[in-house]
């Protein structure tokens, strides 16, 4: 028994050092902290529970089975623990151990979590730092990977999957975090491809940096891959405790509720001038969405990639919420092919996991031109529509001013399950701008400028307003501006427990 | 009394007159023009009239419309404010015309003193005390020395033509007056082709102290004490404060009789002000002008003599005779007040417009009054003064006075655009100003190298941990009450942290105590009372006994505080947190001195410069318009072009690039 203990200390102090002290220098020389310091900033003081510390990989190739190739854990870190007291599963590779590089048993710890998560229903939370596959393992390595695509791909839905990229994640093994419900970056740390710039620079000539091609900025502003890029480490795992205190443990579950002191009665007056009197003069949306929301505590994600829409977490009293908001200071609010799918996704998260969604609707229709057509603005815009029309969580609706055409529908409308749809006094429901509608309609008229402008008069008058809309009962109120928060608690409260459900199928068929 | 008068202004001041007359019992018209159709002191009064487009030329300038709106309202009077038609004598002689009463004095007071070299006759009439010097122009050098020894040393010798410190010699005595002439006249003739050359007696140490007069025309003329207003930019007046730390009780009198006779010379009646220039070194003091009108800063006389003088001018103007004396015009107390503009300190107080997204004043008590024409959700617009509010404090005395300014400046919550509070936070923290050694080009001389954000007052870090200790621990405490935890393995708030703040790692504990926390920094217990909730934008608290107001938000993972005209971002960490904090490696900011940034938003109308192109220091660079106005970006050093980041018709936010030039 002694004995067995004695070797049991020596087992774990090699686990804890990993790949060696060496290592774990150069590690923190680049900025990056251990696969177990990070998971002790993740996870509440003293809550880890650690699994398969001991487990070691089995390639006896290539002098793997030497003995200091054989070191316990075998370059992952896996195991639960809590973050404000709520249960996640979490893997963090090691980059100290082979590069992080992922075998056959390295594979099989993130699988084991993964199944105990999907069972116990349980948000996956990855933390990636691996140079690849273990290539002295070969196929072995590979199926390894496969296993964790066939889990991810099984949990989808099922429990919030997180990926943290605070390293290298190239080649095949972008495809784990790719299947993960949001992935986060850390700046000039972390980089993510499917091909690196050797590879590039041999196949299309082109010279590029690994930042450049697959940096935390380039994914989080040019690609649309990353969720958000944090500055460092630590800043990256603070904010993902904060952003796991947004999500449900599963879909089984409603969100969690956090009290809160700020009331549902608040009022804001000066929502009240936030439209400026000329229509086509922008405002910034997220004034309106911050003074409306929980504290003013608005967890944007996506905030550098396709800002016309805004998507983010907040809470109203004290429950979350999923925002969705035009943002006409950004391509005046429009929708296009990048906006239009990182709404879809986001509505589709929020409807996986039961949050409800609030939505702000200010747009004057999809962005026209051939880049959009040849990009195929009519299936990826689809996608948004889809995505709303299929959603069953409580869906509020607040139209604040333009709401024309197409995207007016698109837009979480009455027509497609809307369960409350507000309008400000400013908002104008029509199938486009008073001046485009005046050309078609009048176009013998368009020589005659005088005529063009009474008529513009008229249309404005008869449909730049929510009346039409409200008569036809497509619009439940007219609100003022500076009761939104008001009735938007009222309306969820109304709603909390919601239930409709889409006829079974075995899955619809989005345009992808 | 009237029934029903007419402010012919808008802002603070339109708002100011509205709430006397309203606690009077009369009924109020504002006037608009476009831009200001949702301002609030259109909404404050009884009735509004529009009265034209947002420039004030075409609105509050035109004496027609403000007559018409007279009319068409049936006010019997109009308060003018300060500024646009208050000091116009065809404005009054209009308002007579029409039978309408001018809530100020009369024309020919207004017009006596609104000319420069009238009012000085007048002056040197009524025995009050100008500026000794010789306005003539004199012939040669010994002449010079002369007059300069008739007036006294020291002397400053002008050039009629002169501007811009050119052509000014400073002379002490005899010598330096012969050659300062000489100097002077040969200068003046190469920059202005102009020789005259007339000199002045020069004033040391000069303060600008003004006598409020008020008069009823009916022979009462009284002085309510004096202002001190010597703090000013670039002859902007920013500090006020009554009265003023320099004047004896006898120098007081003596510029209050003054101030009378001067008044009376000019049978003068309503409220008015006599302006002094007053030697710091020597306590003379000379006229400079006389301000036919209601000052921005009369609040602080208000204050101290517990007068209302909004209210005296209406009475003066209906007819009524003072009810007071000399004898009753006591001055009790300090009063400060300070201008709060929309204008950015840190970029050469450009002025900054646009919507106030946040805008919550300090609460009004004995000792805080907000004189504001504005509101959360309001604008700041382009077409007039950018000053968002006069801030004004009372106390026992000028310490108390002081001591609730900069408490009140700390409450100012003000966001969407750029405000001038850490400039006044940095003013009222000088030590010379706390001593009152005042003078005229105090700013001048305390910010020589123009504004920094290392001219903040050092600000007690001790405050600002023990502030950021007791927010986080509130904040996790809340996030302990989450729902779904695991049951028997809740989280608790941890009593050990770590608060990073510019860069120092503070290890600190934190302990909840009946109504707040005590907060132990170096081994010395900090005793934090608050009731601040989460998400409230002011912490106000009560640090060790002393009440400090400190403005709070989340930034990232830590939070962001703002204190004293200061910011600091603050990380509270766990102590592990903390210890993989200092592993973090540190990020230099990007260089951005080879770009040229947008000043401000607005819309890039041209950019005249294309790729490889070398430009020249001064050259034009890019047109960016913003809210109409067109801003020409110059090139602050010769450059190559090395990229260009934007194109003509782009919106540009405030800093994006523009340029970038090859380093």
């Amino acid at each position: 028994m002694h004995e067995i203990i004695q070797q049991l200390e020596e087992k774990r102090e090699g686990a804890r050092l990993g790949g060696g002290e060496k290592r774990i220098a150069a590690q923190h020389k680049r900025g990056k902290l251990t696969a177990r310091e990070r998971i002790e900033l993740l996870l509440d003081p003293d809550s880890f529970e650690e699994w398969d510390m001991f487990k070691e990989h089995r390639c006896t190739d290539f002098g793997m089975d030497s003995e200091e190739n054989m070191i316990p854990g075998d370059g992952v870190v896996t195991g639960y623990g809590t973050i404000n007291g709520r249960l996640v599963f979490v893997f963090s590779q090691d980059f100290t151990v082979f590069g992080g590089s992922l075998s056959e048993a390295h594979a099989e710890k993130i699988c084991k979590i993964m199944d105990k998560a999907v069972q116990v229903g349980a948000p996956v939370i990855g933390l990636n730092d691996s140079g690849g596959a273990r290539i002295q393992e070969g196929v072995a390595s590979l199926a390894g990977y496969a296993e964790v695509f066939q889990r991810n791909v099984m949990a989808s839905g099922v429990v919030p999957q997180i990926s943290m990229i605070m390293g290298p994640c190239a080649g095949g093994a972008v495809y784990s975090p790719a299947m993960t419900d949001y992935i986060f970056m850390v700046k000039d740390s972390s980089y993510m491809f499917v091909t690196g710039p050797d590879v590039v620079k041999t196949v299309t000539h082109e010279t590029v940096t690994a930042e450049e091609l697959g940096g935390a900025i380039t994914h989080s502003t040019k690609s649309g891959v990353a969720d958000l890029a944090f500055e460092n480490d630590v800043e990256a795992l603070l904010q993902l405790r904060r952003f796991m205190d947004f999500l449900p443990s599963s879909n089984r579950e409603k969100p969690p509720v956090r009290p809160t002191n700020d009331g549902p009665e608040r009022i804001e007056t000066s929502l009240d001038t936030l439209i400026p009197d000329n229509a086509n003069k922008p405002y910034d949306m997220k004034e309106l969405i911050l003074k409306v929301v929980d504290e003013g505590d608005f967890f944007e994600v996506q905030p550098g990639y396709a800002g016309n829409i805004i998507v983010g977490f907040a809470r109203m009293e004290g429950r979350t919420v999923g925002i969705v908001a035009n943002q006409p200071m950004v391509l005046a609010g429009c929708l296009d092919i990048s906006s239009s799918i990182k709404g879809a996704r986001f509505v589709r998260f929020c409807d996986a996991f039961n949050i409800p969604i609030v939505t702000f609707v200010d747009v004057p229709g999809f962005l026209p031109g051939t880049s959009q057509e040849y990009g195929g603005i009519i299936k990826h815009g689809a996608k948004l529509l889809y995505a709303y029309a299929e959603c069953t969580v409580p869906k509020i609706t607040v139209i604040t001013r333009k709401a024309y055409g197409g995207a007016y529908d698109v837009m979480s409308s009455k027509h497609l399950r809307g369960d409350v749809n507000f309008a400000w006094p400013t908002a104008e429901i029509a199938v486009m701008g008073p001046k485009g509608a005046v050309e078609i309609i009048f176009r013998s008229d368009i020589g005659d400028s005088e005529k063009i402008a009474a008529r513009t008069e008229e249309y404005r008058q008869k449909f730049a307003n929510p009346f039409i809309a409200g008569h036809r009962g497509f619009i439940d109120d007219v609100i003022m501006p500076r009761n939104t928060r008001k009735r938007i608690c009222r309306s969820l409260a109304m709603l909390k427990d919601k239930d409709v459900k889409n006829p079974w199928r075995k899955h619809g068929n989005i345009p992808l | 009394m009237f029934t029903k008068i007419l402010i012919a202004n808008r802002g603070e001041i339109a708002c100011r007159v509205i709430k006397t007359a309203r606690k009077m019992g009369i009924k109020t018209v504002a006037v608009y023009s476009d831009a200001d159709k949702d301002a609030l002191h259109v909404s404050m009064a009884d009735e509004a009239v529009h009265i034209g487009p947002a420039a004030s030329a075409q609105s509050y300038l035109v004496i027609d419309k403000i007559v018409e709106a007279c009319k068409q309202t049936g006010a019997q009077a109009v308060h003018p404010g300060y500024g646009f038609l208050s000091e116009k004598r065809e404005f009054q002689e209009a308002l007579g015309k029409a039978g309408i009463a001018f809530i100020g004095p009369d024309a020919h007071a207004i017009f006596a003193m609104g000319d420069k070299i009238e009012s000085k006759k007048l002056a040197r009439e009524a025995g009050v005390n100008t500026v000794p010097g010789y306005l003539g122009v004199i012939k040669d050098a010994d002449e010079a020395v002369k007059i300069a020894k008739e007036i006294g040393y020291p002397v400053m010798l002008k050039a009629s033509a002169g501007g811009g410190g050119k052509g000014m010699r400073l002379a002490w005595n005899d010598a330096e007056a012969h050659e300062g002439f000489t100097s002077a006249t040969n200068e003046a003739k190469t920059s202005f082709g102009d020789d005259r050359v007339f000199v002045e007696k020069f004033i040391e140490q000069p303060r600008h102290i003004e006598i409020q007069v008020l008069a009823d025309g009916q022979g009462t003329t009284l002085y309510l004490g004096e202002r001190e207003c010597s703090i000013q930019r670039r002859h902007q007046k920013v500090i006020e404060e009554a009265p003023s730390p320099f004047l004896t009780p006898e120098t007081r009198k003596a510029m209050g009789e003054q101030a009378c006779a001067l008044a009376r010379i000019v049978n003068y009646k309503s409220a008015g002000t006599v302006e002094f220039i007053v030697g710091g070194a020597t306590g003379e003091f000379y006229f400079l002008e006389m301000n036919t009108r209601l000052q921005v800063e009369h609040p602080v006389t208000e204050m101290i003599t517990g007068l209302d003088l909004v209210e005296q001018m209406i009475r003066v103007a209906y007819g009524e005779k003072l009810s007071i004396t000399q004898d009753d015009v006591k001055l009790n107390g300090w009063s400060m007040e300070a201008r709060v503009y929309a204008e950015d300190p840190f970029r050469n107080f450009l002025p900054s417009t646009g919507r106030l997204t946040r805008y919550q004043p300090p609460a009004e008590s004995p000792h805080v009054r907000v004189d504001t024409g504005v509101y959360e959700g309001g604008e700041i617009s382009m077409f007039y003064d950018p000053m968002i509010a006069k801030l004004i404090t009372y106390g026992p005395t000028r310490d108390a006075a002081i001591a609730h300014m900069r408490q009140a400046l700390d409450e100012y919550y003000i966001r969407g655009l750029s405000h001038n509070i850490p400039f006044l936070a940095s003013l009222f923290s000088k030590e010379r100003f706390v001593k009152g050694a005042l003078t005229t080009n105090f700013i001048a001389e305390e910010y020589a190298n123009g504004f920094h954000a290392n001219d903040l007052p050092a600000d007690d870090p001790t405050v600002l941990i023990a502030v950021a200790a007791a927010a986080n621990r509130r904040i996790h405490e809340r996030d302990t009450r989450i729902s779904g935890q695991f049951p028997g393995h809740e989280m608790k708030a941890g009593d050990e942290w770590v608060v990073v703040m510019s860069g120092q790692y503070h290890d600190i504990t934190v302990r909840p105590t009946e109504g707040g926390y005590a907060v132990v920094i170096a081994g010395e217990v900090v005793d934090v009372k608050t009731g601040w909730q989460i998400g409230e934008p002011l912490f106000l608290a009560s640090v060790d006994g002393r009440s400090v107001a400190v403005q709070i938000e989340r930034a990232g993972s830590g939070l962001r505080l703002a204190h004293a005209g200061s910011r600091a971002d603050v990380l509270v960490l766990t102590p592990h947190a903390a210890r993989m904090n200092r592993l973090m490696p540190f990020k230099a900011p990007p260089d951005m001195s080879k770009y040229m940034l947008s000043p401000m938003p607005g819309l890039l109308v041209k950019l005249l410069v294309e790729d490889g192109q070398e430009v020249k220091t001064g050259e034009p660079l890019a047109v960016v318009e913003a809210m109409k106005m067109e801003n020409i970006l110059k090139a602050e050093r010769d450059a190559t072009v090395a990229k260009t980041h934007a194109a003509a018709g782009d919106s540009l936010a405030v800093d994006q690039k523009i340029i970038e030039f090859a380093s």
